[in-house]
């Protein structure tokens, strides 16, 4: 049940970032500096922690995704739709496990 | 003694849905479209932040350069086309979901779908306008900014 509620919420959570991720893309039709100017707006340690959020929703939506379908699909799947939620879960935090460290590194500075 | 009714007595109508959503097939295709498209928007999706967030300099590489770099090439053009339109369809159509389950009132429900499908169009259409308009070396522009095979 929380599972299907969180879905949704990344599901339409990423909706709305694409519409607006299309909009700050076209300004490379623009000129250079209009989209060097609002990049670089972009990078500072709130957004980083900003895009952390995004794929970790993206991340759920689309392991969660892949369970859904294998419950679909799979003819045990049914059977075997608590195991893999703990799949998914698992599979995430390996995941975000991964990621998060180096994007962190490349918001705080470093290299 | 109580009988029972003749089976061939006429039925009361049959009571009509509240409201009417589909006809036909439509729901089932895109039942079948989100599972189809999803599996596929994985791989476009988890390469596209690879190749931005992971590889290299990450996020902080990302400027006008970058991206122009990556539009060079046909295989990054199609790659963001066929996310573009596959992300905008299946999410287009969960939201449109989304609206059915929650947007009791005709009216509200109407006004939301036109501006979910508005933005779909816009959307989709700028964007694809975008990657296959784009110049990687614009006249004019300072040489510091583009990409180092603009040298001519
Ligand atoms: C924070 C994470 C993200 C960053 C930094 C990022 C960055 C970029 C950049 C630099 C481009 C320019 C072209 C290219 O590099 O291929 C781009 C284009 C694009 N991105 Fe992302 N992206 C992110 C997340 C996403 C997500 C989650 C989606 C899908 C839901 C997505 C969908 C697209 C699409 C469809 C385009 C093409 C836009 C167009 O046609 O104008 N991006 N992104
Ligand atoms: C990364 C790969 C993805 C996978 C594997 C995936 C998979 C799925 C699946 C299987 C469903 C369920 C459809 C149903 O119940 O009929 C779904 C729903 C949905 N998806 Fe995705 N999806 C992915 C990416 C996206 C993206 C990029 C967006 C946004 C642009 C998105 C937005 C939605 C929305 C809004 C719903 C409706 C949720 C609901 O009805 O409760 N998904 N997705």
């Amino acid at each position: 049940m929380w599972s299907w509620v969180a879905h949704r919420v990344t599901g339409v959570a990423i909706f709305f970032f694409l519409l607006v991720h299309v909009l700050d893309t076209s300004l490379v039709r623009i000129s250079p500096e209009a989209y060097n100017d609002v990049i670089a707006t972009y990078k500072n340690p709130i957004m980083g922690i900003g895009e952390a959020g995004l794929v970790a929703a993206i991340v759920f939506h689309a392991f969660n995704g892949i369970r859904i379908i294998l419950v679909d699909f799979w003819a045990k799947g049914p059977k075997y739709q608590r195991v893999m939620l703990w799949v998914v879960m698992g599979l995430f935090v390996v995941t975000m496990a991964g990621f998060l460290p180096r994007h962190l590194m490349h918001v705080f500075g470093g290299e | 003694m109580t009988t029972i009714a003749d089976p061939k007595a006429p039925r009361p109508p049959k009571p009509r849905p509240a409201r009417l959503t589909t006809r036909g097939n439509t729901e089932l295709y895109g039942w079948v479209f989100m599972r189809a498209s999803g599996v596929i928007l994985l791989v476009l999706i988890f390469g596209h932040l690879f190749v931005n967030l992971v590889a290299g300099e990450g996020v902080s590489a990302i400027d006008f350069g970058f991206v122009a770099g990556k539009w060079a090439s046909p295989f990054w053009q199609v790659w963001d086309l066929l996310m573009l339109w596959l992300a905008m369809i299946h999410g287009t159509n969960g939201v449109r979901t989304i609206i059915n389950d929650y947007a009791e009132r005709d009216g509200v429900r109407l006004a939301l779908k036109a501006s979910l499908y508005l933005a779909f169009v816009v959307v989709v259409v700028l964007g694809t306008l975008v990657i296959f308009t784009f110049d990687p070396c614009p006249s004019g522009s300072p040489a510091d900014l583009l990409p180092s095979f603009c040298t001519a």
